[in-house]
């Protein structure tokens, strides 16, 4: 389907031109601007699919929804495996997480991997924050083009 | 039909009234206002009645001897209410069903305007518009 790739392509440019045009002192706010992108897109996002099916009963509930549904539509595929420690810390991984694929695998760019995962990162928080649920939302890569997304739900 | 129609955020302040015009419009947005507690009230029994269908249609919220008051919640906690003459007899359960459809479709179309930013006031024509042909109806 050309579909998806148009969106992988599109996201590639995007790390890609924050990157370069980001000024000597800005480049570590490149991570966060990404993040800050993908929160908008994930608020947006939630509200359209969550539009039509029933409330959620709590907090494992909107998590599955998250890991089903919503990782459906977006990456064509389900979350391999959702870990919890039922106190607020979610595990979400993902064997072959869309954006890594098109990298080869091996040691090589594993350092610039997370500069990937910042979009994705950013809408998860979005997505949960629209459903309220406040928390912060980490990635890491261990091996490619496997990830792993660690939710940290904010209690007040 | 409706006589008034509210969109609430999920902080409970509201992002949208509009009633139709009338000299005691104030009426409208306390009626609106104390039918906030029953939704919460509603929201929040979920829990206890897990096998009542969890729906995003709330129903009746309840009824003055004026009007009578229908909720909905969406999923991210944005509250619709509206407000129906009690004399309009002929509004079926139905009929509030598809408004309130109607409404969220059209405030899911508005909160994807990259122009809009979550939490604001709504100011959107179209949306504007959708909800002026729900007021006019009869």
């Amino acid at each position: 389907m050309a579909d998806e790739v148009i969106f992988e392509f599109l996201h590639m440019e995007m790390v890609a031109h924050t990157h370069r045009e980001a000024s000597k002192e800005e480049k570590d706010q490149c991570i966060s601007k990404l993040e800050a992108l993908g929160f908008r897109v994930g608020q947006s996002l939630i509200e359209r699919f969550t539009k039509d099916c029933s409330r959620f009963k709590d907090e494992l509930d909107t998590m599955k929804f998250l890991c089903k549904e919503f990782w459906n539509v977006v990456y064509k595929k389900q979350i391999d495996n959702l870990r919890t420690n039922h106190q607020g810390v979610y595990v979400l991984q993902d064997n072959k997480f869309k954006f890594l694929v098109q990298m080869s695998t091996g040691k090589q760019y594993m350092e610039s991997a997370p500069k990937y995962l910042a979009f994705p990162c950013g809408m998860i928080r979005g997505a949960l924050s629209n459903l309220g649920v406040n928390c912060i939302v980490t990635a890491e890569v261990s091996a490619m083009p496997a990830c792993k997304f660690q939710i940290q739900i904010q209690r007040t | 039909m409706a006589v008034c129609v509210a969109v609430i955020a999920k902080e409970n302040y509201p992002l949208f009234i509009k009633t139709v015009p009338t000299d005691n419009e104030l009426k409208f947005y306390y009626t609106v206002h104390t039918s906030l507690d029953v939704v919460e009230e509603k929201i929040s029994s979920v829990g206890k009645n897990t096998n009542d269908l969890r729906e995003l249609y709330l129903g009746l919220l309840y009824p003055t001897e004026d009007y009578k008051v229908y909720g909905y919640v969406t999923n991210t906690k944005v509250k619709f209410v509206i407000v129906v003459d009690s004399s309009n007899a002929t509004l079926r359960d139905n009929e509030i069903r598809t408004m309130f459809k109607k409404l969220h479709n059209a405030y899911v179309d508005m909160l994807c305007n990259p122009f809009y930013k979550p939490g604001e006031n709504i100011t959107s024509k179209m949306f504007e518009n959708i909800v002026l042909s729900m007021l006019q109806q009869d």
